[in-house]
Order: structure tokens, then C-alpha cells, then sequence
């Protein structure tokens, strides 16, 4: 019955495939002469084969490259990382020799768990989650166990080692920082982030490999890494070497990494550490006459050290916990109003356009500040300047501003505020610098679009605008910028791009020099020499005065940068000698008030220092670093912690 | 007739050359396979494959001398007897047999072992071609295409009790002789139809396909069918196919997750994704080829390939010898290898057509046939088209039963062809 069913099938179906001769392949099949139909079917396979062999071994690129060979092992050999060091030769960063441990788990026979793990100080939770971990990715090839031995413990245990065989060790290195400072600068190396290496457009990382991950250590990585030497071995299925591939044709040879000579003065740099043992701000130093950054210093900073090595995570997990951002460097990222360094600016934008001389008066002018040293009325620019005069500058801003032919106020200060920022932008305001670090911010300087934003289209004049006069208002600058505007009037009306590397290379011989470019404002230098003429004033008579350093002639500028949350940002900006100037520091102390009193004696101790190789007033040196500051980050926190212990005393 | 008997007459030359280039394209590349950088042998050295494989050319070249000098009607005259002693062999060979490698399959002669399987070949063709040839037998009719259907089946499942699976299949090549001599090519298509849909399962979920089929089915109804073909009785037939395809496409499902062994389903479903398991089922593979690909356009260079050597491909000399042409022959090697097969296939099928005995043509087609499915399954093995079958290369691979029986299977057809005037 079943047989009888299924011949009626294939009969029934043969049928359909000779009625309905439509079908292309059943034509085909259909054929009299059944010779070409075979061959017609051997040839496109033969025809589909050839491509597909064509397709694997011509088009696939995934084939062809060394690498994807498991056949031929890529051994990198890697180079000592670069060096880095002071202008005057001294060792900031440098390099210590460690031993990691690796595993091939096949060559590991049972050994004593307990007292290996006392040998190398780790828990059998460890070892054996390592050692599962290996065995997963190979039997036959080896897997880091362990980072970062020192010497002295690689020579702890390197003898007991011959009863644990399948542990080796191989020779690697850390960072070690002989300077112990800048830490914000410098930044750090660590393991490869998933992202980056994901990235790399050339494969280069290894996972696992180390990458600078910010400051010098990430703007460099490519100069500090050096190139990695390849070696291809043949090995075969069980991971056991079989000689060289190619007798070494592809293989190349590594290069060291080449050292950074930075402009940093690491004597300064460490006073500067001293002088904000108990504050939160930020310094920078510069020389004004190359850009070279002499000193950058970010508060609360952290031992660089910590951020090197094994408890890599650990350290960076507390240090990203802290409230005062001790990873934050406030010199090239924070964000602060300019407060009353920026009248400097006003003044030399006002001379250059005719609006004022240095003789010009405001008395009796209207205004609209009433602030501390602010009602006062100066008589004259110097005068101004030295006794930080905010009605003045109110008035400098307002000519400044009405300096076009517009007759409307709104069209006025509309024009008058592009004129103006065109200016400013000049003196490196609301851009990147360029300096050579990564994650400069830009800042803002505030221009017509924001207004217009604020208040509608040719719905503002000057006196939406005006607290931009002393400073104030919708600006944000960081440091590095206020030292930069300190380097321009110390110039007398040009810049040039701070950096802080002067050469990189294996020998100071070897110069790969930084490109540094002149940056001019197009304001003429006689007219910075009234403004500077007024800064002299500041520091020997004015607001500034305890920036004084005996025999030196030192222009400076307090500010102080309103802010929302707590005391003012204290502010000072100066420099040194007058005439020929050698540096130019800029130092804000947040939450340290008045510029003159929190910051200036930092920038006098730090001149004197630079200029005289020394700081002879240890006691004053001792007092300005003793004074501590309360800053808004450390009052909250200890605020949150009020109210757990007020209930208790209440109660009692 | 044994006084001067001229043993080259009538032989064609064109298909002993390529023949010979094979050979030697084999020996090369098993040399290269075997060759150990570390310690390298010459090539007549016995421990090793290559060693072995020009020994077993010698006694191939001796079994050649014999072939040609037997009459070419004893071919003809006890194929039965040879088919049947076979059969005997055959099944003597699952008790009688050394167990290699898990399979049941050899009859050890001292140091070397041999393998009937590959030889039944040969005889089942020349059994199939006697049946065929006899008078009034005419596959085009189902009682007939039945019979001969059974003297190709009885081989491989006596092979398949030995657990040579591969070697069984290739039985199946047969049925292109089969549709040579007249089978409807309504199986041939059906066969296909089967092969595709098997491939389109394995790659999209049972749904998709039936859907598919529905859809299929629907269009064919209206954009191929004229009018007045769309009666009732067309209408039954296409749903009667429907829901046989349909049904296959759920069995071929289900036969794959649970009656295949597990090794069998991964190596099914690695063919349509290889990075199910890369390291497992598929790492035969994938290994090869990545061999195949890094040869590039004109390959490594003789004995300067790394993955053949080093044992990231398995079984190099033998099933995956192609490996060892397309890493150090490059796309130039593996497109001339593959250009002499299809010459040789070519050349068999026009000496076929040539024959005045239908014994002979028959014979002919069956040659080919064997050596396209092997060609088919092997390369296609290598490259990642077919499921790793074990089978040899004809020709190319080492071994000796397997470079033997092509031998026998190959001349006692150019034989056959060298007396073609002759009308059995």
C-alpha cells in the first residue's frame, strides 16, 4: 500500500515537472543529449570552487596578514618608555625594572599551594582564579600571573622558583618619580581602555599593554612609547618554537622611547607645592619670553607615585572619590572668572582705540559698582590700576564699547561687543592655546551670540553687559590662560604658545622641538607700557603689595573671581623683572578672597625663588604655606557630617 | 595475440600525462606536509608518508602493467564475479578488519594495511555498467532504474557497518550515471531541490522557509502558469510538493537535532557558521582555511608553508592535502590543480561518449563521476563549502589503497578505451 503510494507520487510528481515546463532547471534535466548537462554541472562547480578559492585567497584580506596566522608567534619586545625631565637636567619621571610573572599551565605540576602563596604574598582564591583564567585562554602558552615584582622581591623568590616550574618571569618596568610632583601634569600610564584599543587604527596594543592615559604621559605617548621591536617565530600546534619566520626578514628591532626635556624648574615647581600644602588652586609659571611653562601646579594634588604600579586602581578609585578632584588640573581645566586682572586688558584695549590716555579722569562719572576697593575714584589710569578701580573701568568699557557710529544703544553695544571680542580673542580668550597637554579647556568669552541668546536679538545694550568690565560676568578662564595674559603684558603685546617640552629625543642633542607660535594682540607696546607702568604700582603701593620681593621690580595684578559657592577665588597675576622680564606666574587660590592677601605672597615667593635661585624669608615662606583656606568642597563635606553628630549631642 | 601484443596501442596518452602531473603534484605536496623543519628527511625516506606514497606508486605502476595486459573482456565478462567476490570481502572485512582510527574498514598486510572499501568502487561500476548493458534493461522505467539502484546501494551500507561513512557516500555520484543512461531528471532535480532546501534550513529557521515555499508556490501559480494550466489538478500537484518540500525542511530539522550524533550535527552546523565553535568542531576548518587564504595569489613557496606544517591543519597529507597547495601554491596552484581535474573529468566524459560498447561508456561515466564527487567533497571540504567528509583527493592524497584503486579505476577504463572499436 505504502510502495504503491509513493511510486503514484514520484509518478504523479514526475508528471508536474513534465507539464510544467517552465522551470529553467527542469528544462534543463529535460535535455535529449545528457552529455553537456553533466558537464555543464562539473564546470560550475568547478566555476564556484575557483571563486571561492579566489574569494579566500585574493579578495579576504582577514588571511593574509602575520598576525592571523597561529602558526607564526608576533614576540614584542618593548621598549624602555621615555624619560622626562627638568630644564636644568634633573629626573622627573624615570623608570624602575620590575619582573612580571607569567604561567604556561602545562608545564605547571602540583606543587605546595600554601607555601607559594606566602612566597609571593597573595591568597589561594587568587592563585587559583589566575591559574583557571590561564588554563581557559591556553594550556600551552604563558599568561601574566603577576605584575610588577621590584628587584627585591624578584630576588625573594627567584631562587625558590625552581621548585614551581611553568612560572617565568619576564622583565618589565614602572614609572618612578624621582621629582614627586606634577602629578597633574605629568598624568599616568595604565592598561589600554576597551575603547582605545578597539580604535587603534594600526594594530599596536596588545590588550593589557600600557598607554599614557593623560598629560604628558597621553600628549606624548608616541614619542615616550619608542617602537616596539617584532620578532616572528614559527611555533606549531602545541605552541613549541620552531624557529624564525622567513629567517627573520619581517622582524624589526625595538627602539627606545624618547625622553621629554621639559622647561618645568622642578625647585620651583616643589615650592610651589609647599605653598599650597594647605590649599586648593592652581599655579602656572611662565617664561615670557619662549612660552615655556616653568611651573604648573594643581591643588589638592597626589603622590604620582600612587598611580604607578600594582594598587593602580585602588589609588585612582580613592582619588576620583575626593571632593577637591585632586585628578583635575585646574591649571589647563578649571574654570574662573578673570575678576580684576582683566581691567589690565580693558586698559590696553582702551588706550589702543583713543578712548582714554593714561591721563584720563572718571570722577564725578556715573556708575553702577559699589564693591570693595570699588567706589574708589581714581584719578588717573596708573591710579586705576594700582588701586583696582571699578568705576573707572566701567567707564574705560563703556567708551570702549560706544567706540563705533551707532546711534541706537542696542546696535552701540551690539557692534562695540564684536569690535571688543575680536580684541580679546587675541590674548588667547575663549580658545585652546595650545599647550602640550591634552583636555585644555577652551573657556568662554562671552560674545554677541550668547546675548542675543540671553535676551533676544538687539534686546540688550551696555548696561546688560557692563559687569564684563571688571571681569566679571559670563567669562571662564582657567589658569594657564591668566598666565598666558600675565606672559602677554610682560611682552609688552604679544605671546607665544606655552608648552611644556622643550625637545624630545634619546640625548638633549637630539632636538624634535615643540612648534611654538607667536601670537601678537596687534595693540602697540607703548601702550602696555602705561598698563605695566600701573602693575609696578600695584605691587609697590597697591592692592598687591605683599608680591614684593627685595631688589626685584615686580608687576602684578590682584583679582578676585565671584563665586556662587562660598568666598571668592583669590587671584594674582605678576611678573619679573620689569623690563626684560624672565617670568610671568598667574595663582588662584579658590576661596582665599582677596587676590592680594591669599595669592600674591605665593607669586612673590615663587619670583623670588626663580630670579634668586633661593627663597631667603623661610618664615614667611613657612606662614604662607601654613595658611590654610577653607574651601567649598571641604565645608560641604564636613557640613554632611554635622548632622549625624548634632541629634547625638542634642539628645545628651 | 600474446605474441605481439603492444601494450600502448590505443592508449590515450592525453589522460595518462595528466595522470602522471597529478602524481607528481601529489608527491610534492605530501613531501611538503610531512616535512619536518626541524629534522628534515629526503623524500625516498620510508618513515614518512611521501616515503610510502612512491612506493605505492611503484606498485601502482605495476598494477597498470597488469591492467593493460589482461584482456579488456574480462572487465566485462565477470563483473558480477568481481562484484560478488567483493561483497564477500567487504563483509569479511567487519569481522576480520583492524580497527583504525574507530573505523573497521582495513586488512593489515604486515606494515601496510589495505582498504577494500575503496577498491568496491571500482567494482560496483563495472557491475552496474554490465547491468545496464544487458540487453532490454532501461533505467528510464521505474523496475529497472530499482535494480540498478541496488547494485550501487549494497556497497556502502556494508561500508557504513565498517564505519566509513565518507567512503559510503560517494556511492551516490552514481546516480549521474544512472541519469546518463536515461533516469527521468525529475530525480536529479528532486535531488537538488532536497540539497537546497537542506542548505536553506540549516542557514534559516523552519518558518522562513516554509514560508518561503509558500510564497514560491503562490508565484509560480500565477506568473508561470498560463491560464488554462490553472486547473484543479495542477493546483493538487503544487500543494503536493509543497507539503512534501515543507516536510522535508521540518524532518531535515528535526533528523538534525535528534537523530545525528552530536559530532555529526556540529559539523553540519559549523558548515553554515564556523564561529559556533572555532576552536572545536570547526577548527579543522577554520584552520584550513586560513592556510588556504594566507597562500595568497602565488603562495608561500615549497616547503615554506607555516600553518600545513606544524599540525594546525589535521590530516594534512591525507584528506587535507589541498591545504598544503592552495598555502604554498597560492590561488596560481590551487586553479591549476583544480584546471588539470576538470581537463581529466572533461576528457573521460568525451572517451565515454566515444565507446561503442555501452559497457565501456558506462564504465566511462561512472570513472568520472567517482572522481567528481571525490574532487567535489574534498576541495570543497578544504574550502569550507562542504562538511569534513573523510575522503581522499584522487591522485593527490597519500595512501595507498586510495591511490591504487583510482589507478585500477581509472585504466581499467583507459583499457576499455583502447579497444573501443571493439562492440562487445
Amino acid at each position: 500500500m505504502l510502495k504503491y503510494f509513493l511510486l503514484m507520487f514520484v509518478q504523479k510528481s514526475s508528471k508536474i515537472f513534465g507539464t510544467l515546463g517552465c522551470n529553467f532547471v527542469l528544462i534543463t534535466f529535460m535535455l535529449e543529449s545528457r552529455k553537456p548537462v553533466i558537464l555543464i554541472f562539473f564546470y560550475s562547480i568547478g566555476i564556484i570552487y575557483i571563486l571561492r578559492l579566489f574569494y579566500l585567497q585574493i579578495l579576504d584580506p582577514k588571511y593574509q596578514s602575520l598576525g592571523a596566522l597561529n602558526s607564526i608567534r608576533r614576540e614584542i619586545n618593548i621598549p624602555l618608555r621615555g624619560q622626562i625631565y627638568d630644564r636644568n637636567g634633573k629626573l622627573i619621571v624615570a623608570n624602575e625594572e620590575v619582573y612580571d610573572v607569567y604561567v604556561t599551565p602545562k608545564k605547571v605540576v602540583n606543587f605546595d599551594t600554601t607555601s607559594f602563596c606566602k612566597l609571593f604574598n597573595i591568597t589561594k582564591g587568587f592563585l587559583d582564579s589566575t591559574l583557571t583564567a590561564a588554563r581557559e585562554y591556553s594550556k600551552d602558552r604563558p599568561s601574566l600571573f603577576l605584575r610588577q615584582l621590584t628587584k627585591e622581591e624578584y630576588a625573594s623568590v627567584v631562587d625558590a622558583m625552581i621548585q614551581y616550574p611553568g612560572f617565568t618571569f619576564e622583565q618589565s618596568f614602572f614609572r618612578t618619580y624621582p621629582g614627586k610632583t606634577m602629578a597633574n601634569a605629568l598624568g599616568y600610564i595604565g592598561e589600554i581602555p576597551q575603547k582605545k584599543f578597539e580604535e587603534q587604527e594600526e594594530e599596536y596594543y596588545r590588550k593589557g599593554d600600557y598607554i599614557g592615559l593623560s598629560g604628558l604621559e597621553k600628549y606624548y605617548e608616541n614619542e615616550l612609547r619608542g617602537i616596539r621591536g617584532v620578532k616572528f617565530t614559527l611555533m606549531n600546534v602545541k605552541g613549541e618554537e620552531k624557529g624564525q619566520y622567513n629567517d627573520g626578514k619581517y622582524d624589526t628591532l625595538a627602539v627606545i622611547g624618547q625622553n621629554l626635556y621639559t622647561s618645568i624648574d622642578l625647585e620651583l615647581q616643589q615650592l610651589a607645592d609647599t605653598l599650597f600644602r594647605n590649599k586648593v588652586g592652581s599655579v602656572v609659571a611662565i617664561d615670557p619670553s619662549t612660552g615655556e611653562i616653568l611651573a604648573m601646579g594643581s591643588y589638592p594634588t597626589y603622590d604620582p607615585s600612587l598611580l604607578s604600579g600594582k594598587q593602580f586602581s585602588k589609588n585612582y578609585a580613592a582619588l576620583s572619590r575626593n571632593p577637591d578632584r585632586p585628578l583635575n588640573n585646574r591649571a589647563i581645566s578649571a574654570f574662573y572668572r578673570p575678576g580684576s586682572t582683566f581691567k589690565l586688558v580693558q586698559a590696553a584695549i582702551g588706550l589702543e582705540m583713543g578712548v582714554i590716555t593714561p591721563r584720563t579722569s572718571f570722577v564725578g562719572s556715573p556708575t553702577m559698582f559699589a564693591y570693595h576697593s570699588g567706589t574708589y575714584e581714581a584719578a588717573n589710569l596708573y591710579n586705576a590700576i594700582e588701586k583696582s578701580s571699578n568705576p573707572y573701568f566701567y567707564n574705560v568699557f563703556r567708551k570702549i564699547i560706544a567706540n563705533n557710529s551707532e546711534t541706537s544703544p542696542f546696535a552701540q553695544a551690539r557692534v562695540g561687543l564684536e569690535t571688543w571680542g575680536e580684541i580679546v580673542s587675541k590674548f588667547g580668550f575663549g580658545k585652546k592655546l595650545g599647550i602640550d597637554l591634552p583636555s585644555e579647556t577652551k573657556g568662554v568669552l562671552p560674545d554677541v551670540k550668547r546675548y542675543d541668546k540671553v535676551y533676544g536679538k538687539n534686546q540688550w545694550k551696555f548696561s546688560n553687559i557692563y559687569s564684563l568690565s571688571i571681569g566679571e560676568g559670563e567669562y571662564g578662564v582657567n589658569v594657564l590662560k591668566l598666565g598666558n595674559l600675565c606672559a602677554t603684558l610682560a611682552n609688552r603685546g604679544y605671546w607665544l604658545t606655552p608648552h611644556l617640552v622643550r625637545s624630545t629625543g634619546v640625548s638633549k642633542d637630539n632636538i624634535k622641538g615643540f612648534k611654538v607660535e607667536t601670537h601678537r594682540t596687534g595693540i602697540s607696546p607703548r601702550h602696555f607700557e602705561e598698563v605695566v607702568k600701573g602693575m609696578g604700582l600695584v605691587v609697590s603701593n597697591g592692592t598687591g603689595r605683599s608680591a614684593q620681593v627685595e631688589g626685584i621690580e615686580v608687576c602684578g595684578k590682584t583679582g578676585t573671581s565671584q563665586n556662587k559657592r562660598g568666598k571668592d577665588h583669590a587671584i594674582f597675576i605678576a611678573f619679573a623683572p620689569k623690563y626684560k622680564p624672565k617670568i610671568a606666574i598667574a595663582v588662584v587660590v579658590e576661596n582665599g578672597g582677596f587676590g592680594g592677601v591669599a595669592s600674591a605672597p605665593i607669586c612673590g615667593l615663587m619670583i623670588e625663588q626663580y630670579l634668586k635661585g633661593k627663597v631667603s624669608r623661610l618664615a614667611y615662606k613657612e606662614q604662607v604655606s601654613n595658611t590654610r583656606w577653607t574651601t567649598v568642597a571641604a565645608s560641604s563635606s564636613s557640613k554632611s557630617l554635622e548632622p549625624k553628630s548634632t541629634p547625638v549631642n542634642t539628645k545628651n | 595475440m600474446a605474441k605481439e601484443i603492444d601494450i600502448k596501442q590505443g592508449i590515450d596518452w592525453t589522460t595518462i600525462w595528466i595522470y602522471v602531473a597529478l602524481l607528481l603534484v601529489g608527491l610534492m605536496n605530501i613531501y611538503a606536509a610531512v616535512y619536518n623543519v626541524d629534522n628534515p628527511k629526503p623524500i625516498f625516506s620510508l618513515e614518512h608518508n611521501a616515503g610510502r606514497q612512491i612506493l605505492f606508486m611503484s606498485v601502482s605502476f605495476m598494477l597498470i602493467l597488469i591492467i593493460l595486459f589482461v584482456d579488456f573482456k574480462v572487465y566485462d565478462t565477470f563483473a558480477y564475479i568481481f562484484y560478488g567476490i567483493w561483497i564477500v570481502v567487504l563483509i569479511g572485512t567487519i569481522f576480520l578488519g583492524s580497527d583504525i582510527k574507530g573505523s573497521k574498514s582495513w586488512i593489515k598486510f604486515g606494515a601496510f594495511s589495505l582498504q577494500p572499501a575503496e577498491f568496491a568502487k571500482t567494482f560496483t561500476v563495472m557491475a552496474l555498467a554490465k547491468y545496464l548493458s544487458t540487453m532490454g534493461v532501461n533505467v528510464s522505467k521505474m523496475k529497472y532504474a530499482v535494480r540498478a539502484a541496488l547494485f550501487i546501494f549494497v556497497p556502502p551500507i556494508i561500508i557504513i557497518l565498517q564505519k566509513e561513512t565518507g567512503s559510503a557516500l560517494t556511492f551516490a555520484a552514481l546516480i549521474i550515471v544512472l541519469y546518463r543512461e536515461g533516469l527521468p531528471g525529475v530525480y536529479p532535480a528532486l535531488i537538488i531541490s532536497f540539497i537546497v532546501l537542506l542548505i536553506l534550513a540549516l542557514i534559516f529557521p523552519n518558518w522562513v522557509v516554509v514560508l518561503g515555499l509558500a510564497l514560491f508556490g503562490v508565484l509560480f501559480w500565477y506568473l508561470f502558469l498560463k491560464r488554462y494550466e490553472r486547473n484543479k489538478q495542477n493546483l493538487q500537484r503544487v500543494i503536493g510538493l509543497f507539503i512534501l518540500f515543507s516536510g522535508f525542511v521540518l524532518t531535515v530539522d528535526f533528523i538534525i537535532n535528534n537523530v545525528l550524533a552530536p559530532h555529526q550535527q556540529k559539523r553540519i552546523k559549523v558548515l553554515v557558521n564556523p564561529d559556533i565553535d572555532p576552536l572545536g568542531a570547526a577548527w579543522n576548518v577554520t584552520q584550513s582555511k586560513l592556510a588556504i587564504g594566507s597562500g595568497g595569489a602565488i603562495g608561500k613557496g615549497y616547503l615554506k608553508g607555516t600553518q600545513t606544517k606544524f599540525d594546525f591543519v589535521p590530516e594534512q597529507s591525507t584528506d587535507f592535502i589541498f591545504c598544503t597547495v592552495g598555502e604554498e601554491w597560492g590561488f596560481f596552484g590551487s586553479f591549476v590543480l583544480l584546471g588539470l581535474y576538470f581537463i581529466l573529468l572533461t576528457r573521460l566524459l568525451s572517451l565515454a561518449e566515444k565507446q561503442k560498447s555501452k559497457f565501456a561508456r558506462v564504465y566511462g561515466y561512472g570513472v568520472a563521476s567517482i572522481l567528481f564527487f571525490h574532487i567535489l567533497v574534498n576541495i570543497g571540504m578544504t574550502v569550507g563549502l562542504m562538511p569534513v567528509i573523510g575522503i581522499p583527493l584522487p591522485f593527490v592524497s597519500s595512501g595507498g589503497s586510495s591511490l591504487m584503486s583510482f589507478t585500477l579505476l581509472l585504466f581499467v577504463f583507459l583499457k576499455l578505451d583502447a579497444h573501443r572499436s571493439y562492440k562487445v
